[in-house]
């Protein structure tokens, strides 16, 4: 679906991915972790086209892109019209308010909805747009346990329903829960990227033993 | 009598001529700041999206627009529709129309000003957002434009007032004629001058009272609005 080949991204003398090579394929989720700072957002930027590379290429096939950021935006209307501004076609307001459990909500200011509230309503919204794949800015982050589970099953759902899911989290429980396959990042670099479970049974590099144990914080 | 007393009679008994000098001075503010709306507005959002060489020399000059002096403007404008000046053909000097087009003039910056910076904060805000959902300039202007609207309302406020209170360009333009372009503020000045001051001090309650009412239709519009949209 995607591929980044040697991509390099900087602004200024920063460098905020490094020579990162990585085929995101059809299948279940796959999960960028790290610490802050690792380059999970400007990956999510550049897969979905908002960053160029400074150097390298990223090879998109012909694939229709929708991305939660971490903070989303509420635009200044509805709930309902939020949804139906990013529709790509047939109006399936009704259907994606339901899938996020947000009925109840469809008149309601977008912007006077709970935190929670507005993350489901920011899935719904990007899903409008009736994507292949779906980008996911650390969607949970700052999300308490009841609504970080509603999110993570609307996740899960999507999932099931064939949309590619790529999100990052710095949560290793929700990465545990979610990801069908796990990419490590650590100061702007791919350190390591494998099946979910070998990943976090038995990693091979020294970092994601360290980042799996709690260790490697920045 | 007290003057202040006459000057309440004069309002309350609905005296035909302060009503015919409101009835104007409210048709001339109202034409010009919708005319400057139509304008602004869109000077604003294109300036506040847009780059293009020289758009920090264009704000600080739009800014500073929104200072210009009436009686400057007011002399241009009689310049240009004087018998001799390139208007002139037109024969609106001395006309409400001529008295609209210089507060047009006088309002336009201060919208399109306000509306640029109110719609660039907006933008800063968006950005992201619609820059993903591949939302095309001219569907972006309407999308911030329309979501701006509550804060857009305070810039037509201003410029309101601005046109409202304004005396120096109507006169020049308008000549203060009784009966056809004699506006509040006009009427004030000169009732003053004459010593007539029951009228003036009754025109000038009747102003107050304009400004304070459509602020606070406004300000009741926008809460309402607010509440519902969010």
């Amino acid at each position: 679906m995607i591929r980044f080949d040697d991509v390099t991204v900087a602004a200024g003398s920063v460098t905020l991915l490094d020579r990162l090579s990585l085929a995101i394929e059809p299948g279940p989720p796959t999960v960028l972790i790290g610490p802050n700072g690792a380059g999970k957002t400007t990956l999510l930027r550049l897969a979905m086209g908002l960053l160029a590379p400074t150097a390298g290429s990223v090879t998109r096939t012909d694939e229709r892109r929708a991305i939660v950021f971490q903070r989303p935006t509420m635009l200044r209307r509805s709930a309902a019209a939020n949804i139906r501004y990013a529709s790509a076609g047939s109006d399936r307001t009704r259907e994606l308010l339901a899938l996020v459990g947000l009925e109840h909500a469809a008149d309601r200011p977008a912007r006077r909805l709970s935190a929670g509230e507005q993350q489901r309503l920011a899935l719904a919204r990007a899903l409008a747009r009736d994507p292949t794949i779906l980008f996911l800015d650390e969607p949970t982050a700052s999300l308490d346990p009841g609504s970080t589970k509603a999110v993570e099953d609307v996740i899960r759902t999507v999932s099931e329903r064939g949309i590619k899911i790529v999100m990052s989290t710095h949560d290793l429980g929700e990465a545990r829960r979610l990801a069908g396959e796990v990419v490590l990042l650590h100061r702007a670099r791919l350190v390591e990227t494998g099946f979910a479970p070998s990943f976090f049974d038995a990693p091979r590099t020294e970092e994601a033993r360290r980042f799996i144990a709690g260790e490697l914080l920045v | 009598m007290p003057e202040h007393l006459s000057a309440l009679d004069l309002v309350l008994t609905g005296d035909p001529a302060l009503f015919a000098i409101v009835r104007l001075s409210i048709a001339v503010s109202f034409s010009a700041v919708l005319l400057a709306a139509v304008l602004g507005v869109p000077l604003g959002a294109a300036i506040a999206l847009s780059s293009f060489p020289g758009r920090d020399a264009a704000i600080v000059m739009l800014n500073a627009m929104m200072g210009l002096p009436p009686v400057v403007i007011g002399l241009v404008v009689y310049l240009a529709l004087s018998h001799s000046g390139p208007l002139g053909a037109w024969g609106l000097l001395f006309t409400p129309q001529a008295m609209v087009i210089a507060q047009t003039i006088l309002v336009t910056p201060i919208i399109a000003a306000l509306a640029r910076q109110t719609i660039e904060d907006l933008w800063l805000e968006y950005r992201d957002e619609l820059t993903a959902m591949e939302v095309g300039p001219m569907r972006r202007i309407a999308t911030l434009v329309w979501d701006a609207r509550f804060s857009l309302i305070t810039a037509l406020l201003a410029g309101f007032g601005r046109a409202a209170a304004e005396v120096g360009a109507v006169i020049i333009v308008g000549g203060n004629i009784d009966g056809f372009t004699r506006t509040m503020t006009t009427a004030i000045a000169l009732e003053t001058s004459k010593g007539d001051l029951p009228l003036a001090i009754g025109l000038g309650l009747v102003l107050i009272a304009i400004v304070v009412a459509v602020n606070a239709l406004a300000w009741a519009l926008r809460r309402a609005a607010e509440r519902l949209a969010g």
